[in-house]
């Protein structure tokens, strides 16, 4: 046990360092700890509780347009700021993060009480009915929020420009925030899932009949589930639109097809159903793709669907179900042949 | 005289055309334990689905503790202390037998915070108790759906206690059993009776086992309430024989 603190002290250390170490790859290594918050919340309905999410995206998208409304609403008016926009220092420190920690605020309570609409509407789906579901809500959003002037319709919002006077290298800004993030996800998460609410989505995914049966809360679990996604997924997403600096409605908002698809992905690869399988398959897909894209440029798409194939081929269960498979008892898995408590043997 | 725990009056229901159930009334009094037996397909487990809201049912009534229950869904039902265990096992195959039991607790006034908290020590000892009740101690840590039959047989018997149900509905809880563990099964199942207060709803096609169990049986052949009494009552019932082995 005490090794285990250890490692996951040194693993803390080295991330605190990482961007000082390799100052050239911040911004990357933010979208690592980006994907991981992405895999691990997109685990919660998929992996442990059995339930395909392709709807996750809409959660980002709604946290990363309503926190970029609120930093503009709060000191301009909509035609103030487009006549401003793209340009420099429009904005100090101070506004800087009081819009931006006000607008993440209120994107949480808009995502929660939006996967709580949408749960109580659609989490009755059950297998492919609720995957084919949620597919159509990311791509409703999309043209939605496509359609929409006050948030800028099809040519997209920019989010006031980072005031690196004040704030300094918003490389390191953002860095931090998303280690922060993805730390604290998995720390809610691995906590959660010891606990009544991890136990009773295991149940849902190995049989909701049974689960209802024996008078579980399933409806209420299930949205709690979303609303947690949601929670984290706001979280991302509003801060990602301002470290992008653009937010357009397909690409980068409610960006589906890549996003949407890689959460998923990077959850599978890893070994869904596990607390390290999503940051493992986070970390190595984020590797891979980041290599594709400088090694094999024009060939990357190409390389990331053969990543894609050979995962579910050779690795259908994730890193971590292979692990799991081959030596189990380095997941704690144990065998304890005591017929009873006293002690007494077969 | 008192309230049964559990009335089924004129309950019926069909599918489609074929009815399964038609006019069945059954009483089931507090701290007893009750039969139910009847040829393959006679509307046993379709009476069992109905009382726990699995399905609607078509006419009639059921009430538990005095209070209708005929329009209530399954999970209301379970926590009013109204379960069932299923005759083919339905236990979480890739959670491990603790963890089965430990989610098995009672979901009564269940509020945000409980949903969202650490279980108690109680509860795993509670756990562990009931799985020694049952045998299965040793197994404790191993997946649920690595068990045999029989052993989940036992597993979602033990999940059941774990809810502390005031009254448990048992499809052929010694089906695929094997039969030198039939007489520690039946003898639980009395000690579930007697100790723990669990009234017993049993259907069981192993006539040695109900007529052992059972202080009263009813009878049901072709989803129509054929005879009930006690199991002497039934074992010369010309009817009940007829209706097993084909009447002449």
């Amino acid at each position: 046990m005490s090794r285990k603190k250890l490692y996951l002290l040194l693993l803390v250390g080295l991330m605190l360092l990482a961007p000082v170490l390799m100052p050239a790859f911040k911004t990357q290594l933010a979208m690592l700890m980006l994907m991981i918050t992405f895999a691990l919340t997109w685990d919660i309905m998929g992996g442990q509780m059995g339930y395909n999410s392709f709807g996750n995206i809409v959660f980002f998208g709604t946290g990363m347009y309503v926190t970029a409304v609120i930093q503009r609403d709060l000191f301009f008016t909509a035609e103030e700021y487009e006549s401003l926009a793209g340009s420099l220092n429009i904005i100090n420190g101070t506004d800087y993060l009081t819009g931006l920690f006000l607008g993440l605020g209120v994107s949480v309570v808009v995502c929660v009480i939006l996967a709580a609409i949408l749960g109580a509407g659609i989490l009755k789906l059950r297998g492919h009915y609720f995957a084919i579901c949620t597919l159509g809500l990311g791509i409703a959003a999309a043209e939605i929020a496509a359609g929409i002037d006050y948030i800028g319709a099809g040519s997209g919002l920019v989010p006031p420009t980072f005031p690196h006077e004040d704030l300094g290298d918003r490389g390191y800004f953002f860095y931090y925030y998303f280690l922060t993030l993805a730390a604290a996800t998995f720390t809610v998460l691995s906590w959660l899932y010891k606990g009544q609410f991890g136990l009773a989505i295991n149940a849902i995914r190995d049989d909701e009949d049974k689960a209802e049966a024996m008078g579980i809360h399933t409806t209420r679990y299930k949205t709690l589930a979303w609303c947690i996604s949601a929670f984290f997924l706001a979280l991302a997403g509003g801060a990602l639109g301002n470290m992008v600096g653009f937010i357009d409605p397909t690409e980068v908002a409610f960006a589906g097809a890549t996003f949407g698809v890689w959460m998923v992905l990077m959850a599978i690869l890893g070994g869904k159903g596990t607390i390290w399988g999503p940051v493992i398959g986070a970390t190595v897909f984020h590797i891979m793709q980041e290599l594709f894209w400088t090694y094999l440029f024009g060939w990357q798409r190409v390389a990331l669907g053969i990543l894609v194939i050979s995962i579910v081929v050779f690795f259908p269960e994730g890193i971590m179900g292979f692990i799991r498979d081959r030596w189990p008892e380095l997941l704690g898995h144990k065998v304890d042949l005591k017929s009873s408590k006293k002690g007494s043997t077969p | 005289m008192t309230t049964p725990l559990l009335q089924v009056t004129g309950v019926s229901k069909a599918f489609g055309g074929v009815v399964a159930n038609n006019d069945i009334s059954l009483e089931v009094p507090e701290g007893r334990i009750i039969g139910l037996i009847g040829p393959n397909g006679s509307g046993k487990t379709t009476l069992f689905n109905s009382i726990v809201g699995f399905h609607p049912i078509d006419s009639g009534s059921i009430s538990f503790c005095g209070d209708d229950i005929s329009k209530k869904q399954v999970p209301e039902i379970a926590r009013l202390g109204l379960l069932r265990t299923f005759q083919q096992t339905r236990v979480y195959g890739l959670m491990t037998c603790m963890d089965n039991m430990r989610i098995s607790v009672p979901h009564v006034n269940e509020g945000l915070r409980e949903m969202l908290a650490r279980h108690r020590d109680e509860v795993a000892e509670r756990a562990e108790e009931l799985l020694e009740f049952v045998g299965l101690y040793s197994k404790r840590h191993l997946m649920a759906g690595d068990l045999s039959f029989g052993q989940q047989k036992l597993l979602e018997f033990a999940m059941a206690l774990m809810n502390e149900p005031r009254l448990l509905l048992l499809d052929e809880p010694t089906a695929g059993i094997n039969p030198t563990l039939i007489n520690g099964l039946i003898d639980r199942l009395q000690r579930a009776n007697e100790t723990l207060g669990v009234t017993l709803l049993v259907i069981e096609h192993n006539m040695r086992v109900i007529m052992n169990l059972a202080e009263h049986i009813y009878c049901l052949a072709h989803g129509e309430m054929l005879a009930d009494g006690t199991p002497s009552d039934l074992q010369n019932d010309q009817r009940v024989i007829d209706a097993y082995l084909g009447a002449h």
